[in-house]
């Protein structure tokens, strides 16, 4: 399942910034990847989508909201830990 | 070119019903933003706005007239009843054929359109009313003004987002200095605050949910607002002869566009509004001792404004106020300009500057006097007032005291 949870979130995020999945690995940045801050909303928006999640995170204050967008990694796991917390 | 002064104000907005309400609310730095009252509420994450709370259409208007005026009519009818008023002016023969209206508003009708996609799309009914569209049209309440007042010169609406009202009334202030019209009413007004409205921002993850606090270090974003203000804008001359009351004086105006982003603002293309509108004004930057800021509360516009502020004025950006009035009205959107210019000529007839209220933690990126949480008493002669809109475009008045 968290095989898949990444997979999917790498997905989506690939396609935000118009590459492979493959060409996208965990440790970039979304900077990195070229994705500004409409793209990074977006990104978030197809990811409450994708997995009927509410995300909590205002573009205020990125570095403050409860989700780690840090990294593709972290962006991964808080999307593990939104959908296991909804799980419980 | 023709001199432009201002010879009346209405208002209502969640300060209050008229000027002498919102002024008082504004020099006690009263804040009207509290928990959002409308269909479905409950299914949004942002429930706190700047709302019209107790607002009753049926005192002021009849049935047939609630069936043809969204609430953004109605409030601009109110507040342009209120300015016309004030201004002492009808309008008959000639001078009816030289004034004319332009309004900002971004959403237009948008409770309208709002209820009937409720009742199309929600409810499956496959009739609506007959007269939504005439409703719920950008330039209804433009032209319902021009009808109520016998206006019959230019009238039109624009909008430009955020800056939709300075926009508008830079429009009305350069058609009387061309000569083309004696007489603009002009200002703006916005009703957004609906399930749809709010749910559309939402989307964009900039809104608060706890209040608006602009250029402060730990603000967390917007604070919708709603309501309309009015003004009369006549030509000095006119205005002379007849002894009219006059307000204050607008003398410069300047727009810009960022040519760059969507939704990110820009130094550069703020700046050069700021100083655009000065030099239309033949004003000084030395001059200038109070600026209306935009202050949406974002992290984002703050920061960039006052930048822009510090490019425009150089050292001066440390002598001037600049305050944020959206802190207790909210963003009234394309409203927002015309409530916020009430707070330019209070300013500069009374020498009241409104405060920023909700300001807790200064901000190095916001390094200037946001005349914090209290008003202050500073007689002032020349001011500024800021509107930058997404998509780039701004727009920028300015205003000596008469």
């Amino acid at each position: 399942m968290s095989e898949s949870i990444q997979d999917r979130v790498i997905a989506i995020i690939a396609e935000q910034a118009v590459l492979e999945p493959g060409d996208v690995s965990l440790d970039q940045t979304l900077e990195d990847l070229g994705i500004d801050s409409l793209g990074l909303v977006e990104s978030i928006f197809a990811i409450e989508e994708a997995f009927d999640i509410s995300v909590p995170f205002n573009a205020n204050d990125p570095s403050e909201s409860d989700f780690d967008i840090s990294s593709v990694a972290a962006i991964i796991q808080a999307v593990q830990g939104l959908v296991a917390d909804q799980a419980a | 070119m023709k001199r432009i002064v201002i010879t009346g104000q209405g208002t209502i907005n969640a300060l209050g019903r008229d000027v002498p309400e919102t002024l008082e609310a504004m020099r006690e730095g009263r804040c009207g933003i509290s928990d959002l009252e409308f269909q479905d509420v409950e299914r949004l994450s942002i429930r706190i706005g700047a709302q019209v709370k107790g607002y009753e259409p049926e005192e002021t208007f009849n049935r047939q007239q609630i069936a043809l005026y969204d609430r953004f009519t109605q409030f601009t009818l109110i507040a342009a009843r209120q300015a016309i008023t004030q201004s002492g002016l009808t309008f008959s023969g000639e001078l009816a054929t030289r004034s004319g209206v332009v309004l900002g508003t971004s959403g237009g009708g948008m409770n309208t359109l709002d209820e009937n996609y409720r009742s199309v799309y929600e409810d499956g009914k496959n009739r609506v009313h007959p007269f939504v569209v005439p409703k719920l049209m950008n330039n209804a309440a433009a032209s319902h003004v021009s009808m109520e007042w016998n206006l019959k010169g230019p009238s039109f609406t624009v909008a430009t987002a955020c800056a939709s009202s300075n926009h508008a009334m830079g429009q009305a202030m350069q058609m009387i200095r061309a000569g083309m019209a004696d007489v603009m009413v002009t200002g703006g007004a916005e009703a957004m605050l609906c399930f749809g409205g709010i749910k559309a921002w939402e989307g964009l993850r900039v809104m608060s949910r706890d209040a608006c606090r602009p250029f402060s270090a730990n603000r967390n974003g917007m604070v919708q607002g709603e309501g309309s203000a009015m003004f009369v804008f006549e030509e000095y001359e006119h205005a002379k002869a007849r002894g009219a009351d006059i307000l204050a004086e607008v003398v410069g105006f300047a727009m810009t566009s960022d040519a760059a982003d969507i939704v990110m603002p820009s130094k550069q293309g703020a700046s050069r509004a700021i100083a655009g509108a000065m030099r239309d004004a033949c004003m000084n930057p030395e001059e200038v001792c109070y600026i209306n800021a935009h202050g949406t509360g974002t992290a984002a516009n703050d920061k960039t404004e006052c930048a822009a502020v510090a490019d425009a004025f150089g050292h001066h950006a440390d002598e001037l106020m600049i305050s944020s009035t959206k802190s207790m009205h909210g963003h009234l959107i394309g409203g927002t300009g015309a409530v916020e210019l009430l707070a330019c000529i209070m300013a500069l007839r009374d020498g009241v500057i409104a405060p920023t209220i909700g300001y807790e933690d200064p901000d190095p990126e916001c390094a200037l006097d946001v005349v914090p949480n209290v008003a202050r008493d500073v007689k002032i002669d020349a001011v500024l007032s800021n509107a930058f809109a997404f998509g780039g475009l701004n727009a920028v008045l300015a205003l000596r005291a008469h």
